[in-house]
C-alpha cells in the first residue's frame, strides 16, 4: 500500500495510524510503557509531556528509527513493522526533527531533491513541480534557489516541512516545531497545519507549550514517565473553554497522584533520619523545605547575556541565594538554564550586570573571575553534559577526580604529579561515594552515567564547597543513584552549603528546594515558594500561561 | 607463548594497565614469567613486535617486487641498505646524525599533538631557524667564542621557530580558526622567506659559487662531535628534547593540562584550564623545537644553507609520532628506524643506480603498513573483526608461534 492509497482511504473509517501497547525499554528506564494512541486523518494530535516523558522515543518509533520491544503499529488498518526510516517515508510518514537537517551550503531545491536521487542526474524540473505543489498547499512563498543556510529559522522550518512531505503525504510528525520560532512564525505554522489538515493529512504535534496544544490541537495526549496519563478527545477540546482546558491539562501533566519516586524519596529520608542520630536536629532549615535561614551568599543583579542564534541569552536576571539554601530552577529545557549555570560557574562571561559572592565575610565581585578562581572560592558546578564536558572520558577515574586541582598539592609537588597521592585519594573517594569501577586507573568513559555522576559529585563537593550549581543532577540516573545524589545535596545544605538545582523534573525540585525560580526565554518569570499548590503555580509559569 | 594467544585481549589489557598505571612499580614480571602479569608483558612486547616488524617485512616484500620489476636484485639491495645504515661504522654515524633534526621535530610534534593541535607548519619553522643560523653563524663565530656563538644561534633558531607560530596560535586561540590551514600556509611563506633571506640578506657573494647559499661555518666552529666520531652533539640535544617532552607530558601539571586540552576541549574549559593560554603555549613550544631542529642541522651537519635546500623533515615525522602514540621512548626507536631506512635507502639506491626517491618509497611503504597494522590491531582490541582481519590475525599468530 503506498502513501496516496493510505491517505485516500479516508472514508473507510480506519484510523491513519494506530499504536497499540507500544513498549520500549532503554537502558535504565522504561521509555515507553504500553502506549496506545491513534492518529486520525485530518486531525492534529498533540503530544504533551515533560522532558523524559517518552515523547522522543515515541517519535523515533513513528519515524522508523527505533523498533519497539513490544506492541503493534497499524498504518491504515494494516499491521506494519516500521523497521527503518525509509520504510516510514515510503508509507508517507514524514518527520520534522527538532534539529535542522538541511545542508546549509546547498540551495532549497538541492536540499529537497537530495534524498530523492534515483538516477545519476538530479531531476530539477520534477523537483520544482513538486516544490510548487507543496508550497501552494502550505500557502508558503518559497524561493527554490535560496541557499538554505541564509534563510531565517522560520523559513527553514517551512523547508523542513516540505522535505518531510516530499515523498508522499499521509502523516506529518513535528517534534517541538515552535521551540525556535518567532511568535509570527508560530502563527504561520498554525495556518499551514490548518491547510494540511484540509488535505486529509494526519499530524502529530509535539510541544511543551500548553496554549499551542489548545489552539492547534484537535486531540491531546499527555505522557508522563513513558505512560499515557490522559487524553482529551476532540469533542471535549472543542466544547471546553481554554481556561478550563489549561487547568485540566496542568493537572494531568504535573498530577495530584502521588509520584512513585517522591514517595520512595520521602521514605528514604525518614529512614536515614531515624538511623543516624548524629544528624543535627537544630540545624534549622535542614530539611530544605523551610525558609532560607542563613545570610545571603551569592547575589546576581541584572545579569544579562546577549541572545544568539541558538540561545535565548539571559535578561536581567536577579537572584539571591542564602547560605544553606537549596534554590531550584525550573523551566522547559533550553530557556536559559545552561546559560545561567555557566555564567555562575565562570565558563561564560556576562555581558552586563554583576555577580557577587560572600567570601571571608565580605561580598566580592566575581563576574570577571574565571572558573578556577571561583572553584577555589568554593563555587562549584556540576555540568549536565557529563561525558562531553564534566570528565575526560579517555582518562582515568583517578585523574578525573583531581581534574580541577591540577598542579595543586598534595597531588602535585613542584608541579610534578604524585601518583601515590592521586591513587590513594581516588581509592578513598571511590569507597566513600560507592563508585562502581574496576579500579582507579579505569578510563572514566567506560563507567555508567550514574557512576560518572558520583565521581563528578565527589570532585565538585570536595575541599570546602560553599555553593554548588547542579545542572540536571539526576538526569538519566536510576532511582537508587538519584536518591543518593539528592541525599548528598540535602546533607550538604544542612551543613551550610548552598545549592542551585536546575532540573527538568519538577517533582525533584519540589522534593529538594525551598524556593523555585522559573525561567522562560532567558528570563526569570517568577520565584515560587515551595508549599501546597507550588506545582500548579510552577506549571503555569513554565508553560507560559501567564507570560502570554 | 601458546597460552597467551588464547587469552581474551580484554583481560591482558587490564593487567597491562594495572602494571603500568598509577600503582607503578608493583610489576614483578621478571620474577614470575608465565603467570598473568608476566605473560601480559610478554603479550605487550609481542604485540609491539607485530606492529613494527611485520609492516617492515611487508614493506620490504612490496618494495622488493618493485626492485624485481626494475631488474634489480632485491636481496642485494636490502643487504646493501642494512650494511650501509647500521653495520658499517660510517653508515651508522650517518644514521645517528640524521636522527638529530628528526628527534627535535618529533619533540615539537609530541607537544602539539598531545594538546590536540595540528602544527603542520614544521617545515617553515625549521627552514627559518636554519636560514637565520646559516646566515649569522659564520660571522658571529668571528666575533665571539664558539660556545657562546653556538648557544646564541640555538636560541635564535628556537625563538624564530616559535615566533613563526604566533599568527596561527592567536588565530586558533582567539577565533578558533583551524590551525591545519594556517600552519600549512605559514609554512609555505616560511620556506620561501627562508630562501629569500639566503638569496638577499645572507648571500655568500664570493665569486665561483653556483647556487646561492650562506657563508660556510668553519668545521671547527660547529657543534662538538662525540667520542671522536662524526656524530655531533645535536643528537644528544634531540634525545634530551624527546625525553624531556615525554616527562613533561607524563609527570608535570602542564603536561596533564595539555593532554586534557587535547582529549576534550570542553572539559578543559569546564575545568578552568585557560584554554587560550595553553593553546598559545603549545604552539610556541612546538615551534621552538622545530626551529631548534633547523638550527641543529645547520650547526651540526650542513654548516651553511643553500637557497634551494629543504629536507622536508616536518611532514615525515608526523605519521611517526602518531604511530608511537606520542610516547617519547617509542618515538626515539621509530626515529632510529626511519633514519636507518632513509640513510640506507639513499646509499643503496645510489649503488643500484636508482633515483634517490626510491629510498623514500620504502620509507612510505613502511609507514603505510604500520598504519594498516595499527588499524587491524585497534579493531581487534575493540573486538570487531572483519573476515580479512580474522585471517590476518590467525596468520600472524601462527607465524609468530612457528617463529618461537
Amino acid at each position: 500500500m503506498d502513501a496516496e492509497a493510505i491517505r485516500s482511504e479516508r472514508d473507510s473509517g480506519t484510523p491513519l495510524i494506530e499504536l497499540i501497547g507500544i513498549t520500549k525499554r532503554c537502558p535504565g528506564v522504561l521509555a515507553n510503557d504500553d502506549i496506545t494512541l491513534t492518529v486520525e486523518r485530518g486531525e492534529v494530535h498533540c503530544l504533551l509531556g515533560e522532558n523524559g516523558a517518552g515523547k522522543s522515543t515515541l517519535i523515533s518509533i513513528l519515524s522508523g528509527m527505533t523498533v519497539p520491544d513490544a506492541g503493534m503499529i497499524r498504518i491504515g488498518g494494516t499491521e506494519t513493522s516500521m523497521d527503518s526510516p525509509r520504510h516510514a517515508l515510503d508509507l508517507g510518514i514524514g518527520t520534522v526533527y527538532q534539529h535542522a537537517t538541511l545542508v546549509p551550503t546547498l540551495t532549497v531545491l538541492e536540499n529537497l531533491i537530495l534524498g530523492n536521487t534515483t538516477g545519476v542526474r538530479l531531476n530539477e524540473a520534477e523537483g520544482l513541480r513538486r516544490l510548487d505543489e507543496l508550497a501552494s498547499i502550505l500557502g508558503a512563498d518559497v524561493d527554490p534557489n535560496a541557499v538554505a543556510g541564509n534563510l531565517a529559522l522560520d523559513e527553514q522550518q517551512v523547508i523542513e516541512i516540505i522535505k518531510a512531505l516530499w515523498k508522499g503525504k499521509a502523516a506529518l510528525i513535528l517534534d517541538e516545531p515552535t521551540s525556535m520560532l518567532t511568535p509570527a512564525g508560530v502563527g504561520e505554522l498554525a495556518n499551514m497545519l490548518q491547510r494540511l489538515k484540509g488535505t486529509g493529512l494526519g499530524i502529530v504535534f509535539i510541544t511543551h507549550m500548553l496554549h499551542e496544544a489548545i489552539e492547534m490541537g484537535d486531540r491531546v495526549t499527555v505522557l508522563r514517565q513513558g505512560r499515557v496519563v490522559g487524553t482529551i478527545a476532540p469533542a471535549e477540546l472543542r466544547s471546553t473553554d481554554p481556561e478550563r482546558l489549561r487547568e485540566r491539562i496542568v493537572e494531568i501533566m504535573f498530577g495530584e497522584e502521588a509520584n512513585e519516586l517522591s514517595d520512595v524519596a520521602e521514605l528514604h529520608v525518614e529512614a536515614s533520619g531515624s538511623t543516624s542520630p548524629d544528624e543535627p536536629d537544630s540545624g534549622g532549615s535542614s530539611d530544605g523545605q523551610g525558609q532560607p535561614a542563613g545570610e545571603p551568599i551569592l547575589k546576581l543583579e541584572r545579569v544579562s547575556l546577549e541572545p544568539s542564534q541558538s540561545s535565548h541569552g539571559l535578561h536581567e536576571v536577579d537572584l539571591t541565594i542564602a547560605e544553606g539554601e537549596i534554590l531550584g530552577v525550573a523551566g522547559v529545557g533550553g530557556n536559559g538554564q545552561k546559560e545561567l549555570a555557566e555564567v555562575l560557574a565562570g565558563q561564560r562571561p556576562i555581558d552586563s550586570g554583576s555577580i557577587s559572592l560572600r567570601h571571608n565575610g565580605a561580598f566580592i565581585q566575581i563576574g570577571r573571575l574565571g572558573v578556577h578562581s571561583r572553584h577555589e572560592m568554593g563555587l562549584r558546578y556540576l555540568s549536565d553534559d557529563r561525558r562531553g564536558e564534566a570528565v575526560v572520558g579517555t582518562m582515568s577515574v583517578a585523574i578525573n577526580l583531581v581534574l580541577k586541582r591540577i598542579g595543586k598539592p598534595p597531588f602535585w609537588k613542584r608541579q610534578i604529579i604524585q601518583h601515590a597521592e592521586v591513587w590513594q585519594h581516588a581509592e578513598a573517594v571511590i569507597k566513600e561515594f560507592d563508585i562502581r569501577t574496576p579500579g582507579p586507573d579505569t578510563n572514566i568513559g567506560k563507567l555508567s552515567g550514574g557512576n560518572i555522576q558520583k565521581a563528578i559529585l565527589a570532585r565538585e563537593t570536595a575541599s570546602d564547597p560553599r555553593i554548588v550549581v547542579y545542572n540536571k543532577p539526576t538526569h538519566g540516573l536510576d532511582i537508587r543513584t538519584s536518591l543518593a545524589v539528592r541525599e548528598r545535596i540535602r546533607q550538604m545544605a544542612a551543613d551550610g552549603v548552598s545549592a542551585v538545582v536546575i532540573s527538568n523534573h519538577l517533582e525533584e525540585l519540589l522534593d529538594l528546594c525551598g524556593r523555585i525560580a522559573v525561567v522562560s526565554k532567558g528570563r526569570i518569570v517568577g520565584i515560587v515558594e515551595n508549599g501546597p499548590n507550588a506545582e500548579r503555580r510552577i506549571g503555569d509559569l513554565m508553560v507560559g500561561a501567564f507570560a502570554l | 607463548m601458546k597460552p597467551t594467544d588464547t587469552k581474551p585481549p580484554e583481560m591482558t589489557d587490564e593487567h597491562t594497565v594495572v602494571s603500568d598505571g598509577l600503582a607503578g612499580g608493583l610489576s614483578n614480571a621478571e620474577d614470575t614469567p608465565g603467570i598473568s602479569l608476566g605473560s601480559s608483558r610478554m603479550e605487550k612486547i609481542r604485540r609491539s613486535m607485530l606492529l613494527t616488524i611485520l609492516p617492515l617485512v611487508a614493506a620490504m616484500v612490496v618494495g622488493g617486487l618493485f626492485l624485481f620489476a626494475l631488474g634489480r636484485d632485491p636481496l642485494a639491495f636490502y643487504a646493501t641498505m642494512i650494511h650501509r645504515a647500521i653495520i658499517s661504522p660510517s653508515g651508522l654515524q650517518e644514521t645517528l646524525i640524521r636522527m638529530a633534526p628528526l628527534l627535535l621535530i618529533s619533540a615539537g610534534l609530541i607537544v602539539a599533538f598531545s594538546a590536540g593541535i595540528w602544527n603542520l607548519g614544521g617545515d617553515g619553522q625549521f627552514m627559518l631557524g636554519a636560514a637565520l643560523v646559516g646566515g649569522l653563524a659564520a660571522s658571529s663565530a668571528e666575533v665571539m667564542p664558539r660556545g657562546l656563538m653556538l648557544v646564541l644561534m640555538l636560541l635564535i633558531a628556537g625563538t624564530l621557530g616559535a615566533v613563526w607560530t604566533i599568527i596561527p596560535a592567536v588565530m586558533k586561540a582567539r577565533y578558533g580558526i583551524n590551525e591545519i590551514i594556517t600552519t600549512l600556509m605559514m609554512s609555505f611563506i616560511g620556506v620561501n622567506l627562508a630562501s629569500l633571506l639566503v638569496k638577499v640578506m645572507f648571500l655568500d657573494d664570493r665569486p665561483g659559487i653556483q647556487t646561492p647559499r650562506t657563508p660556510v661555518l668553519d668545521v671547527a666552529d660547529r657543534l662538538p662531535t662525540l667520542f671522536g666520531t662524526r656524530v655531533h652533539s645535536g643528537v644528544i640535544i634531540g634525545v634530551v628534547a624527546v625525553v624531556g617532552v615525554h616527562l613533561l607530558m607524563t609527570r608535570t601539571s602542564l603536561g596533564l593540562r595539555l593532554k586534557v586540552l587535547g582529549a576534550n576541549v570542553k572539559a578543559a574549559h569546564h575545568a578552568g584550564l585557560g584554554v587560550s593560554q595553553l593553546t598559545i603555549a603549545t604552539f610556541l613550544l612546538s615551534g621552538m623545537f622545530m626551529g631548534l631542529a633547523g638550527g641543529v642541522e645547520v650547526l651540526g651537519v650542513q654548516g651553511f644553507v643553500r637557497a634551494d635546500w629543504n629536507p622536508s623533515f616536518g611532514l615525515v615525522a608526523v605519521p611517526l609520532v602518531f604511530l608511537a602514540r606520542m610516547n617519547g621512548w617509542v618515538t626515539i626507536a621509530f626515529v632510529f628506524l626511519l633514519s636507518v631506512l632513509s640513510i640506507g635507502g639513499e646509499l643503496a639506491t645510489r649503488d643500484a643506480g636508482l633515483p634517490n626517491q626510491f629510498g623514500l618509497l620504502i620509507v612510505a611503504l613502511v609507514l603505510l603498513f604500520m598504519t594498516v597494522a595499527e588499524y587491524f590491531e585497534s579493531r581487534r582490541l575493540r573486538g570487531e573483526r572483519t573476515v580479512w582481519a580474522t585471517m590476518a590475525v590467525r596468520f600472524l599468530s601462527r607465524g609468530d608461534a612457528a617463529g618461537e
